[in-house]
């Protein structure tokens, strides 16, 4: 079901040509918003995509999302326990993590924010790295497996002139591997995602931004944030492909982001995804959302959330069971706890740990600095 | 061996680098076809072409932004930013990430990138294009800060920075771009960083400046030799990480300092080193540490810019209050 938001891009004419009228148009554009799934887990295209019919692929889509969550659950448990810092939950907003990962090859490099988990963890950064981030122990950012991924990126929409720049380096170089850069709907408004869209579209560069839009960038929702009625919109500024997919609908997800990172590998240009989603979570566990989000509003996006849906999309399939669920929810139910003792048994690093990664050669000058860390202080 | 002005030696630097190292890449605004607004790089892009010499967009964000995305794919990005006054849509990219990103991955992924810009005054510049801020990057561990001060130094430390393994801030002092020629091989030979410079030798007093102010030092110390004054005259070159033994191996020789630079005077470069000598050198010292500096004003347009910066007469007035007693 594709709907037209507002409407193709003609070349635009030189000002100078003789046929100048004075007053004509001279470049039109359209948003077109994707939607593939209801929220019962009805199809809603006729003609059906590949990927609906991929049990298998669907079932690893499925599991990533159910064990971001549980994983999600469990973080905020610790949390509160006091055995873990402040924690940035996505719950409610796993599809578009799980898609990205699913999609992206080895070889290609994520620039992420801080609520794309899943992504993470299809790509084989473990949970307990995860954990070790946010319980304070850089170690959590050496990732042991996507070794050229970005860890996660806390000063909003840094992280797009980045994605740019990695871009630029595969295009340079002829390889044929995308950075993909996941933003919030409050990076849109920020300069830096402005100036790294612009280049993409510039130089033509094997770059996807996905803007997982949950409607709230902490206490500010969209109406506030802008006066765009999507922000997909925005590439129309930077001359790049912009559409709006249903950030809780899997298999558009899945169709579309797979057009997009097979186009920009492919040297066919930047798209920007505005994935429409809801953030069902507080901002992080140091927010309180009921101060100024009505309770009703996140009652009701529950109804539309990713996972029920693409179960119950699987269950009308033939393609799951409740077996299979019981017997997923104890696998990733392990697989998390395990984690969480790999965290906790994790020592905290050596104090002389915050000068020997500053420099690839510790400077003389900060020798004596090093040296006074650990000199063990009296009692 | 070429006689050339500091532009040219950083031209050569930028080029014989190039031709070294593929991986080497420039990027700016207006460097390509242009040159640069001062010419830096003259004639690189049409040697090593558009994909490797790159005219970015109007985008200083973008600019630095892209260049920890390149540096840590591998690519050693020489950025330039084309007046220090448009240096602090950077900062968020710089303090935020260049500066900590082999610290925050404990070296997974790095960052050796070199960001040039053209600094301080003396030019009848336009407002914005005068001022010299080095030591708001001085503060941020993690990074190199490098200041040459003649056209032999700027080959040699640009060599140094692009081949560091982690990021420069490279800034030039464009007073002295073309003030005079030296003679410079273009040997492809790196002067080391974090040292400072001993550029002339004496025994009554330190003299220790950075950048264009070197050359109203060393004419101060020359006035100061026809009164039978002997002054040490150091380049501090790379003011973070600062090389203090240099300096206090210095003062335990002269027994007095005066610290000369353009930038404002609070919690300026020249601070950071008065401090030092009053942590590890005060028993070597016979008078106060003396600073001649700009003032703690907001640069003035340029009528005015020869009343802010330091000059010889105030350099020498700092010697001989220093000198009053001994």
């Amino acid at each position: 079901m594709n709907e037209t938001v507002k409407a193709s891009r003609k070349q635009p004419h030189t000002p100078f040509s003789p046929t100048y009228k004075s007053c004509h148009c001279v470049a039109e554009f359209n948003i077109q918003h994707h939607k593939m799934l209801d929220y019962e887990g009805n199809l809603l295209v006729t003609k059906i995509p590949e990927i609906a019919n991929n049990q298998q692929q669907l079932i690893k889509l499925y599991q990533a999302m159910v064990s971001t969550r549980l994983f999600d659950k469990k973080a905020i448990l610790l949390q509160r326990r006091g055995q873990l810092g402040t924690y940035a939950s996505s719950l409610g907003q796993e599809a578009i993590g799980a898609t990205i990962g699913c999609l992206m090859h080895d070889d290609d490099v994520l620039f992420n924010y801080y609520r794309e988990y899943a992504a993470q963890f299809m790509r084989g950064v473990k949970m307990s790295e995860i954990l070790l981030y946010w319980g304070g122990n850089e170690q959590g950012m050496n990732f042991q497996k996507a070794r050229h991924d970005f860890p996660i990126c806390v000063p909003i929409a840094s992280q797009a002139p980045q994605a740019v720049g990695a871009a630029y380096a595969m295009q340079l170089r002829g390889q044929q591997r995308v950075a993909v850069c996941v933003l919030g709907d409050g990076a849109t408004s920020k300069g830096d995602f402005y100036e790294a869209i612009n280049a993409a579209g510039t130089w033509n560069l094997p770059i996807v931004f996905v803007i997982n839009n949950n409607r709230w960038a902490i206490s500010l929702p969209q109406d506030k944030q802008t006066h765009a009625q999507t922000l997909a919109q925005k590439a129309i500024a930077a001359g790049i492909a912009g559409e709006q997919v249903d950030g809780n609908d899997v298999i558009a997800l899945y169709c579309r982001l797979k057009k997009a990172i097979e186009k920009a590998r492919s040297a066919a240009g930047a798209t920007i995804i505005e994935a429409l989603t809801y953030r069902l979570c507080d901002h992080t566990t140091a927010d309180d959302a009921s101060h100024y989000r009505n309770q009703q509003e996140v009652q009701e996006n529950w109804l539309y959330e990713p996972i029920n849906r693409l179960k119950y999309y699987l269950m009308k399939q033939g393609y799951w069971s409740e077996t299979d669920e019981k017997k997923l929810y104890s696998q990733c139910q392990e697989e998390v706890e395990n984690a969480v003792k790999e965290y906790l048994n994790t020592p905290a690093q050596n104090p002389e740990s915050m000068f020997d990664f500053l420099y690839e050669t510790l400077p003389a000058s900060l020798v004596e600095q090093r040296n006074s860390v650990m000199v063990k202080e009296p009692k | 061996m070429a006689d050339v002005t500091m532009l040219d030696a950083i031209n050569m630097g930028l080029r014989t680098e190039m031709s070294a190292d593929p991986s080497v890449v420039l990027l700016g605004e207006d460097i390509g076809i242009n040159g640069g607004v001062f010419r830096a790089t003259a004639g690189l892009q049409n040697t090593f072409g558009k994909q490797r010499v790159i005219d970015t967009p109007l985008s200083e964000t973008l600019i630095a932004g892209m260049s920890i995305g390149m540096a840590a794919e591998g690519l050693k990005p020489v950025a330039e930013i084309q007046f220090m006054g448009f240096i602090y849509a950077t900062f968020d990219q710089i303090i935020n990430h260049a500066s900590r990103l082999r610290n925050r991955t404990r070296g997974r992924l790095t960052c050796p990138l070199v960001l040039r810009a053209p600094f301080g005054g003396g030019i009848h510049a336009p407002e914005h294009h005068s001022e010299s801020t080095e030591a708001l990057f001085a503060h941020i561990p993690g990074l190199r800060v490098v200041i040459p001060s003649s056209p032999s130094r700027a080959y040699g430390l640009l060599l140094a920075a692009i081949r560091d393994p982690d990021p420069v801030i490279f800034l030039e002092p464009k007073r002295i771009y073309r003030m005079f020629k030296q003679q410079v091989q273009d040997n492809a030979e790196a002067l080391p960083l974090d040292v400072c410079f001993v550029l002339t030798e004496g025994s009554d007093v330190t003299l220790v400046s950075w950048g264009a102010m070197i050359h109203e030092t060393l004419a101060a110390a020359e006035q100061l030799a026809t009164n039978g004054i002997n002054a040490e005259v150091i380049d501090v070159a790379t003011i973070k990480p600062l090389d203090m033994n240099t300096i206090l191996e210095s003062v335990a020789k002269t027994g007095h300092c005066v610290i000369v630079h353009e930038a404002a005077r609070t919690c300026g470069v020249g601070a950071e080193i008065a401090a030092q000598l009053a942590e590890q050198g005060l028993m070597s010292l016979f008078a106060p540490v003396e600073r001649v500096t700009g003032f703690d004003t907001v640069m003035p347009l340029f009528k005015l810019e020869q009343k802010y910066m330091p000059s010889v007469s105030r350099i020498i007035a700092a010697v001989t209050r220093s000198l009053k007693d001994a």
